[in-house]
């Protein structure tokens, strides 16, 4: 396993974890931006041009795009976060060469009217299927309103409002503005060689326009709240509650990553054996979700309207519990041996490994091979569990009910 | 693409053990197919195979259930317990040097269950509670409907059981269908990763080898739902779901079926997505696979939007216009993407011991990576399209969900 990294004139900062014994290779373009870097005119942008990015440029059509990706047998996609547009690409290793090109063709779309008329209507329906899905409605509501008048309050797909009102130019200026050659990561994972690499991103990626959008990163100050969303049709409720956490930049994120497993995993965890295994719940998970600049601790509950108060009450008291007194050391050793394998065997797979060296350049420009996350993984204890507590104990500021209950009293 | 060393051995009991050892890899993992799928709930219990599927791991063997997910987790076991038509499916991942500890845990779950009566109620308000989520997303409500309508019962009944049956089971009924139900003749063990096959073999052996064959029970074939059928439900878009009759995955004809519905939903470039989606935006998710059972097989397609009249139109005329031609670009893309994607098989050892497994199942063998692509490169635009004209694209089951019932245009009723 050999790790290399190298920056373009433009800025443009490519990383490589390279590896002869895999069979595949997968390349990423991480772009920092997302929908906290948009303005409420433009709410929606960063991911409907994700969308438009397989439209094509000068050279190559939107049909062109797909077909070449599929001739290759590409296994591609591209994903829009609140901080990130991931562009990304798994081949084998002969087809790098054509999937770089492509991959590079989708950073610097042509961005054309009809296409953005035509894919405009996709964006409506993407809307429109997730406005059916109880816990995305849940999940959008309460990034809103956990994050109160702070970027990452906006919401990644916009509305039906801002979708139609916005313009192609719109788009092509927020492109202008945040697709820059300091504002992307290129990341390559597996069986490839690292002059290939410089050579195809010095022909495709050197003439990008330098520079960098700036991205105001405080940490966000929830002012807190109970909301609840009726829907008489539902047959279940849906709850979601979110405190604050590390940001991505903070060391005791790890800790914060192991605690929610210790706790609220969706099997073996403290929750799961105090609400799922015995049938009070369908699902009673809390996760960690980092931030630039922030963090929280996401609490997710499906269950029975009716059961919906005393098991909140159940979490409640889980999170009082670990909040004074920790957690046990066999608890611990088995969330560690739970994320180690989980760590191994995502990281047999070159696509695997590319999430996680893209995702820690471009928030934290450091390089963790697997066995550095193992060793780090090992050296958490319950003393680096207390100290996380100390700052960001478990816990709600913010909660969104989604389901038939008026109210959550 | 590096030749694959499969080894099988059958037990006197009639327990398959089908292995894989990938030397380059540091895990391993397995996939145990025990027959004892849904197609044998009782009449009027559907979900009686999915309550056992959850009761399995809450006790087996000297461990209670919290020791038994302690231990498994320590072992940084990923497991997954799942109930289909025809099997209990049990897979799980780990580190290679885990994998002998993993099965012995095993062998107490598939022999030595506890099923506890006392925690019976708990499974079953799981099971409840996930089919009333399941109430409340269309999206994932649609395709078990649609199967409901394009196979007999009971292979079209849902396997994690309907909210009108579930209520009616008891621990008695679920401990009666362990008995009944869990044996070794027509079960399948697959194991792949970085194992050393005698090893592994020599301990199944122990630990299975002295489980006794049964007698296959039986089950009545049904009917199945109409052919045209509409849920009424209040949601933005209308969840469409479409099948029509396909060869099973034992048919000579497969690579050929397979190569059809991937000219038809295989990428972005597929005809679905780019008429359907790209071309008029009609929707954003649409995608059509094969589904294959052992003796028959379906097309299942799915497509949800807010244009449901036009969106039904003109998928089943690109299902249909098939038959007129395909571009022999078209079959070369099926081909590029089956190359790439047997080739980073080898990359995931769930992927390998579900495969060798489950070819096992359908076929009696193993089919290795190499004999499956030379099939592929062997299709030809003639030969997928003699498939496509005997087996046409029509009769088609048509499912809707959403707020209005959906016409079916006269030339495909």
């Amino acid at each position: 396993m050999n790790f290399h990294e190298t920056r373009l004139d433009n800025g443009l900062q490519i990383v490589a974890e390279l590896n002869p014994a895999v069979h595949s290779v997968a390349v990423g373009y991480f772009v920092r931006t997302g929908s906290r870097d948009e303005t409420t005119e433009v709410s929606g942008v960063s991911h409907f041009l994700e969308h438009m990015a397989f439209k094509g440029n000068e050279t190559y059509s939107a049909d062109d795009v797909n077909r070449i990706f599929d001739d290759i047998g590409a296994r591609y996609n591209a994903s829009t976060s609140e901080e990130v547009t991931l562009y990304y690409a798994a081949v084998l290793p002969e087809y790098f060469a054509q999937t770089f090109e492509m991959l590079s063709v989708l950073i610097q779309p042509s961005l054309r009217q009809d296409d953005f008329d035509i894919e405009k209507k996709v964006i409506l329906e993407e809307i429109g299927m997730y406005a059916d899905q109880p816990t995305f409605t849940a999940y959008e509501e309460i990034m809103r309103s956990h994050f109160k008048g702070h970027p990452l309050g906006r919401c990644i797909l916009g509305s039906t409002d801002s979708i139609n009102d916005l313009t192609a130019e719109q788009m092509r200026e927020y492109h202008r503005a945040h697709y820059r050659g300091g504002n992307i990561v290129l990341a390559v994972a597996g069986n490839i060689a690292w002059d290939d690499v410089l050579a195809l991103a010095e022909t495709h990626c050197g003439g990008w326009p330098a520079g960098q959008s700036d991205r105001p990163t405080e940490e966000a100050q929830p002012p807190g709240g109970v909301q609840v969303i009726t829907r008489e049709a539902s047959l279940q409720q849906y709850v979601m509650q979110m405190g604050s956490a590390p940001p991505a930049t903070d060391d005791r994120r790890l800790a914060a990553e192991l605690l929610s497993v210790i706790v609220g995993d969706d099997s073996g965890s403290r929750m799961y054996w105090e609400l799922v295994d015995p049938g009070h719940a369908e699902a009673a998970e809390v996760g960690y979700n980092e931030y630039d600049g922030s963090g929280v601790y996401l609490t997710f509950l499906g269950g029975d309207p009716e059961t919906t108060t005393a098991n909140l009450e159940r979490i409640a008291a889980i999170y009082d519990s670990v909040n004074r007194e920790g957690v046990t050391e066999a608890e611990l050793e088995q969330a560690r041996n739970k994320v180690a394998s989980r760590i191994v065997l995502r990281s047999e797979r070159p696509m695997g490994r590319l999430s996680s060296l893209g995702g820690n350049w471009v928030y934290r420009q450091e390089y963790r091979s697997v066995s550095d996350d193992l060793t780090t993984l090992k050296s958490i204890g319950r003393k680096e569990i207390a100290a996380l507590l100390e700052t960001y104990p478990l816990g709600e500021q913010t909660t969104v009910a989604v389901g038939p209950l008026t109210s959550l009293a | 693409m590096k030749p694959q060393e499969i080894h099988t051995h059958s037990l006197d009991n009639g327990l398959t053990v089908v292995l894989e050892p990938m030397p380059d890899v540091q895990s391993a993992a397995f996939s145990l197919l025990v027959p004892s799928g849904s197609v044998f709930d009782p009449p009027g219990k559907s979900g009686t195979g999915a309550i056992l599927c959850d009761l399995l791991t809450r006790g087996a063997g000297e461990r209670d259930s919290q020791q038994l997910s302690f231990d498994l987790d320590n072992l940084g076991v990923q497991r997954h317990e799942s109930i289909g038509t025809n099997h209990l499916t049990l897979t799980g991942a780990t580190l290679a040097d885990n994998v002998s500890q993993a099965l012995s845990i095993y062998a107490d779950i598939v022999r030595r269950p506890h099923l506890p009566a006392d925690q019976f109620d708990a499974a079953l308000a799981g099971a409840v509670q996930a089919l009333r989520s399941a109430e409340d997303d269309p999206r994932h409500k649609i395709m078990p409907e649609l199967s409901r309508r394009c196979y007999r019962a009971p292979w079209g009944l849902p396997s994690d059981g309907t909210l009108d049956e579930l209520p009616t089971l008891k621990a008695d009924g679920v401990r009666t269908q362990y008995d009944r139900c869990f044996r070794p003749n027509g079960a399948i063990f697959g194991v792949a990763g970085n194992i050393d096959p005698d090893t592994v073999l020599a301990q199944i052996q122990e630990a299975f080898g002295d489980w006794q064959a049964k007698d296959e029970p039986t089950f009545d074939i049904g009917e199945r739902g109409p052919v045209v059928d509409h849920i009424t439900y209040d949601s933005t878009q209308t969840h469409i779901g479409i099948a029509y009759e396909a060869v099973p995955y034992r048919d000579p004809d497969y690579y050929a079926a397979w190569a059809a519905v991937g000219v038809l939903s295989g990428g972005m470039s597929s005809r679905l997505f780019t008429e359907v989606r790209e071309k008029r935006g009609l929707c954003y998710s649409i995608s059509a696979s094969l589904s294959t059972l052992k003796d028959e097989a379906r097309v299942l397609c799915y497509v949800g939007t807010e244009k449901p009249d036009e969106t039904l139109d003109v998928t089943l005329r690109e299902m249909v216009r098939i038959g007129e031609g395909i571009e022999q670009n078209e079959l070369d893309r099926c081909k590029a993407r089956a190359k790439s994607s047997l080739i980073m098989q080898q990359e995931s050892t769930l992927a390998r011991s579900s495969s060798i497994a489950r070819d096992w199942f359908h076929l009696g063998r193993v089919t290795t990576l190499a004999e499956v692509g030379d099939r592929i490169n062997a299709l030809t635009v003639e030969s997928v399209l003699d498939y496509v004209h005997s087996h046409p694209a029509g009769n088609f089951t048509v499912m809707t969900i959403g707020p209005e019932a959906v016409e079916v245009p006269v030339e495909f009723s």
